[in-house]
């Protein structure tokens, strides 16, 4: 720098710090985009659990009762739970694989408050599942076999979906775990596992030793609650299932993440 | 700001754009900065140069509030480092990754500006970065020059007053080396500090006001250009010599080593021409030579690089 030129002087003061934390729907509008032309994303979201809905829900004894629906109804909410899981899974195993490419760090020279960063993640965890879950009782409504009233099927919808962080959490977890693309390939099978031994794809006969394993599985006590709504029927050990997993993944999520020594 | 505040104008000016004091950082039993103070002025073009390990990543992370130091504080315009990236006072430039693959040009800018207060227009941090005419192309599609390009887009969408730069022009052709050298001083004269770690010595000569030379977590020298080189000024005597006497050499004035390596003698000295005069006239030398020190060999010398290689 010569003498001559005298710097204008920058004012720290007079720059003025985000609100909210860098919370903005840009972000937002961004990352939904990004989702929704991701072709895989797609798949997983809209395509999958509907097909699957299709060839599970067409069985002989769809139009028994279940509840306050009938079977296919049942097995309509199982599907989407099933879709909207896979769907936040991938969501949060995407929060580990952007931290594995330095958007992370990135994003710390921004600022956004890496809190916010997770619930604008979350946020879009839950509108991916939200799509999801419509993809799957669309197919149905369209379809024509499930039943059920109205408000029973809002209220399970809504349910799923918040049921669904469970498994976003699990998603990070396993995205620290396994690192970039082959957390989904362990996600995928895993949760279609999950899935079976918690009733989701196929009931399983109570009180066999499968079944007693299969409480203690991740997807029993969401299911339960997903379809608390249409059964009438929640059992506490579903309630604390579901709670205790969530906690699990959070934990373990966060204790990846905190061991994670890499560069931010 | 407004012109009539004086006082505040006044203030300003002297506020360090970086000031860190008794600065140390460990990673379990790892010393990796061993006690750092420098202050940077407002506007400077400072190079942060030294060997791998030396702790410059270290430094700038701290600087960043990446990390926290193990003691000492950090201060950048008179705030905490945090504070300071949450006002936009400022950015850095990585060297790689940093970047959505799947996400457009545009949308990684306009991703970015959305998370400060204020930044400058997306559109045109994009015109001057060059890259209008590949906005709509994908992160991924892009060569390895266009990713650098936006990487210094996003980091300019703040106005920021003080820049890191690691590494900043690996992988630049001569010609967008100087485009690039002329553009940060263009922003340096207008009070932008800019600190960039560098391993081309050439570069940090050339281009910075001032060199920081760190060694092992310390900063061992800190000057300008011809400062640094002033540090490890003098010349190389060589010549053959069998059997030299190496205490006689040792005890000329000026001199500060002497090394035989078979039948040559290698005399490192402040005033070359004594020692020449003495090998010429007072024994049977031969084939003399007479080398400067580059600046490669000041680095050398004053960091220490040679050790590395030994340990």
């Amino acid at each position: 720098m010569s003498t001559s030129t005298i710097p204008t002087p920058v004012d720290p003061d007079a720059r003025r710090v985000p609100p909210m934390g860098g919370f903005n729907l840009t972000v937002l509008r961004i990352e939904l985009r990004r989702m929704l032309r991701n072709r895989r994303t797609m798949f997983f979201t809209l395509l999958f659990p509907a097909a699957l809905f299709l060839s599970f829900g067409g069985q002989p004894n769809w139009n028994d009762n279940a509840g306050h629906g009938n079977v296919a109804a049942y097995i309509m909410v199982s599907m989407a739970l099933y879709g909207a899981a896979l769907t936040a899974a991938s969501g949060g195993a995407m929060v580990a694989m952007e931290r594995a490419l330095g958007w992370s760090r990135q994003l710390r020279l921004t600022p956004l408050n890496p809190a916010v960063y997770i619930l604008m993640k979350a946020l879009l965890a839950l509108v991916l599942g939200a799509v999801a879950i419509t993809a799957v009782n669309v197919t149905g409504i369209a379809q024509g076999k499930p039943h059920m009233p109205v408000h029973v099927w809002i209220e399970c919808a809504v349910l799923t979906l918040f049921c669904t962080m469970v498994f976003a959490a699990l998603g990070v977890f396993v995205g620290y775990l396994v690192p970039g693309e082959n957390a989904m390939q362990v996600l995928g099978p895993g949760l279609a596992l999950f899935s079976f031994l918690g009733n989701v794809f196929i009931p399983l006969d109570e009180g066999t030793w499968i079944y007693r394993i299969a409480e203690w599985t991740p997807m029993f006590g969401v299911a339960e609650i997903s379809r608390w709504p249409l059964t009438g029927d929640l059992p506490w050990t579903a309630v604390v299932n579901a709670v205790a997993w969530f906690g699990i993944f959070v934990a373990g999520a966060a204790w990846r993440m905190s061991k994670d020594t890499a560069r931010v | 700001m407004t012109m009539t505040d004086h006082t505040r104008s006044a203030d300003a000016v002297r506020l360090p754009a970086v000031r860190l004091d008794g600065v140390t950082k460990d990673f379990g039993s790892v010393h990796a900065v061993r006690g750092i103070d420098l202050e940077l002025r407002q506007g400077e073009i400072v190079a942060f140069l030294g060997p791998n390990g030396a702790g410059k990543t270290t430094t700038i992370d701290m600087i960043l509030g990446l990390s926290q130091p193990t003691t000492g504080t950090v201060s950048v315009l008179g705030h905490q480092p945090r504070q300071a990236i949450a006002r936009g006072l400022v950015s850095a430039v990585m060297q790689t990754g940093g970047l959505l693959k799947d996400l457009t040009v545009r949308e990684t800018v306009a991703y970015t500006a959305s998370l400060f207060a204020d930044t400058k227009p997306v559109d045109e941090v994009l015109d001057s970065a060059g890259i209008t005419g590949i906005a709509d192309r994908k992160v991924a599609k892009c060569s390895g020059g266009e990713q650098q390009r936006l990487r210094f887009a996003m980091a300019l969408l703040p106005d920021p007053a003080l820049l890191l730069l690691d590494e900043p022009t690996t992988g630049m052709d001569v010609e967008g080396r100087r485009t690039f050298w002329s553009a940060i001083r263009r922003d340096a004269e207008r009070g932008r500090t800019v600190l960039f770690a560098t391993h081309y010595l050439e570069e940090a000569d050339q281009y910075a006001d001032r060199i920081v030379l760190v060694r092992e977590g310390r900063i061992v020298a800190d000057g300008s250009g011809s400062e640094i080189k002033a540090l490890a000024a003098g010349r190389t005597v060589r010549a053959t010599l069998p059997d030299a006497d190496t205490d006689a050499l040792a005890a000329l004035g000026g001199v500060d080593s002497v090394e035989v390596r078979g039948d040559s003698v290698l005399v490192h000295a402040k005033d070359s021409d004594a020692v020449a005069r003495y090998l010429l006239t007072e024994t049977t030398a031969r084939d003399l030579e007479i080398t400067s020190k580059g600046l490669e060999d000041a680095f050398i010398s004053l960091t220490g690089a040679d050790d590395e290689e030994q340990k």
